[in-house]
């Protein structure tokens, strides 16, 4: 898979939790290599032994630290171009969990070997969504809950989230839901549909 | 049949009320008959957001670059549904472009309604109405785009997605071009590493990477061996002649190529154990191993110089070079020092050169300290 999922998972074991839980974690994974390139591509296993390792140095099950993993996307000064392309889905939460269904598709047009869960969302009222997770491994609802609690901070929306699955098709999926209780409950952050990055 | 009959013919006219066509292209804007803007979109305002443009005269508030030679507003009028190309006159002369188009309609008849009950009210209703849909049939309607300005525009105006129709797909494009920015610029990271890399490991290489020869780093540690050893052995440099020619002339792809030759005649002319360099654009140094003496290296040297005489196919020229070459011996030393051999050894080069190029010359130790 893409270096960039991998990069993730590194900046966000040396962000979180220092870099010298990060040589424990590579020592531990058995990992050849002590950095991942973005844009180079590397064997699926390594994200399973990568989450395997830090589980265990940090003491964490591999969940609870998918979903650190998710709101640390959107949080982190280190990730702030994923938070802006993820604000791009519109300007209210509510608008951003519709465009969930997008995402994959955005994200193939600007990174065509890029390979993310397709996302469904279905709306049952204007407050309560449920977000089906297809995907060729488990283990990303709790990223997408992290993500989807960290976005409603940064839209300033009061949310109530749960994980749970379903077998849909034959396949057990990955569920989200969630019921937005106030949509302006703070004051959310900033967000210019121009980075200033892109015209300095 | 039936359903043939009840296909309805699409509508002549469509009335709309500004908010809806403000909803639909929230960057028109309409002229009057008269030349004067009488409906602006929403967004197109926010461009202007100290200034009312209701009321004003279109070619007061722009300038039209395109269609060209237009003076009055009579003159837009005149031309047929077109491209336009504005620019703001005044304040921050931001570009649009978009369609301009006349609208000739002044005698709206209204289509005839049907059933009696509502008949009276309708007409009564109607009539105030009909004067001003009429005046808004005639003059132009213009639908503006930001264009490639609009990253600019947005940012100046902090302009939001909710300030773009939903059916534009600027929105889609800024997330593109901030995506697509952050893998160009994560791209850009990554080669930058891999030329550090690449520079780093040239750096620590002990060949040449044109003729496949040993480097001067090479050169320095064959040296500094044999010093430390203290093992005799014998050293050459040699400097080719007549090169820069070459490369005036034929180009560098011939300089390369004859580059690679000389490679080959000097390989041929050393023992396995021998050392080869090249230590500079055209510049090369040897190293014999062991007790050798002078006159096999004497020997060596002119057989080198006769060879790289033979002249040098390139493509359907010919290539001439020469070499001027000076040795030394470590035996010539009481205490030999690689620094110094070198220096000696390149002193007699310079012997050579001036004695007219072409030549061998044995570095005299009686000449040292001269």
């Amino acid at each position: 898979m893409y270096g960039l999922i991998h990069r993730a998972l590194q900046c966000f074991a040396q962000d979180t939790y220092g870099e010298d839980l990060w040589s424990k974690v590579v020592a531990e994974a058995g990992l050849e290599c002590d950095a991942y390139e973005a844009m180079l591509t590397y064997p699926d296993d390594h994200l399973d032994k990568v989450l395997g390792a830090l589980s265990i140095q940090v003491d964490k099950d591999t969940a609870q630290i998918s979903e650190e993993i998710g709101s640390y996307l959107v949080t982190h000064s280190r990730m702030e171009p994923v938070r802006r392309l993820l604000r791009f889905g519109g300007t209210t939460y509510e608008e951003f969990v519709l465009s969930l269904e997008d995402l994959h598709d955005r994200v193939k047009l600007a990174l065509p070997d890029l390979d993310l869960p397709r996302l469904e969302v279905d709306a049952h009222s204007k407050v309560s969504f449920r977000v089906a997770v297809n995907f060729s491994r488990t283990g990303f609802g709790s990223v997408l809950l992290g993500i989807l609690r960290a976005m409603a901070d940064d839209y300033g929306a009061l949310v109530l989230l749960d994980l749970g699955s379903s077998f849909r098709n034959d396949v057990l999926t990955e569920l989200v839901t969630v019921e937005l209780f106030e949509a302006d409950f703070a004051k959310g952050r900033e967000f210019g549909l121009v980075s200033e990055s892109v015209t300095s | 049949m039936n359903q043939a009959l009840s296909t309805p013919a699409p509508a002549r006219l469509v009335f709309m009320e500004s908010g809806v066509l403000g909803a639909l292209m929230p960057m028109h804007l309409h002229v009057s008959a008269t030349g004067h803007i009488d409906s602006v979109g929403p967004t197109l305002a926010k461009l202007r957001p100290d200034e009312t443009l209701l009321g004003r005269r279109f070619l007061e508030v722009f300038e039209v670059k395109r269609p060209l030679h237009v003076l009055n507003f009579a003159d837009l009028l005149e031309q047929q549904r077109c491209p336009v190309r504005l620019r703001f006159r005044h304040g921050d002369r931001l570009g649009l472009k978009g369609l301009f188009v006349p609208q000739n309609t002044p005698n709206v008849t209204f289509p005839e309604r049907r059933g009696g009950a509502h008949d009276g009210q309708a007409s009564v209703k109607a009539e105030p109405s009909r004067k001003t849909m009429a005046a808004g049939l005639t003059g132009a309607l213009v639908n503006l785009s930001l264009g490639v300005s609009v990253v600019e525009a947005v940012q100046r105006y902090n302009l939001s997605s909710a300030d773009f129709a939903p059916a534009d797909p600027t929105v889609d494009m800024l997330y593109l071009i901030e995506a697509k920015s952050i893998a160009l610029e994560e791209s850009k990271r990554l080669n930058a590493r891999l030329e550090g890399a690449r520079v780093e490991a040239e750096e620590q290489a002990y060949s040449d990477t044109l003729t496949g020869l040993q480097n001067r780093r090479a050169m320095d540690r064959t040296l500094k061996y044999l010093e430390n050893a203290g093992q005799p052995f014998g050293l050459m440099h040699l400097d080719l002649d007549y090169f820069k020619q070459v490369n005036d002339t034929y180009g560098h792809g011939a300089g390369d190529q004859v580059l690679k030759h000389v490679a080959g005649v000097l390989l041929d002319e050393i023992r396995s154990g021998d050392l080869v360099a090249r230590v500079g654009g055209d510049e090369f140094v040897l190293i014999f191993k062991g007790r050798v003496s002078l006159t096999v290296l004497e020997g060596i040297a002119w057989r080198i110089i006769a060879r790289l005489e033979e002249p040098i196919a390139y493509g359907d020229d010919t290539c001439q070079i020469s070499a001027s070459i000076g040795t030394t011996l470590s035996s010539f030393y009481d205490n030999p020092v690689a620094d110094r051999m070198l220096n000696d050894a390149d002193q007699a080069l310079y012997t050579s050169k001036d004695k007219g190029r072409a030549c061998h010359t044995v570095f005299n130790p009686k000449q040292r300290g001269q």
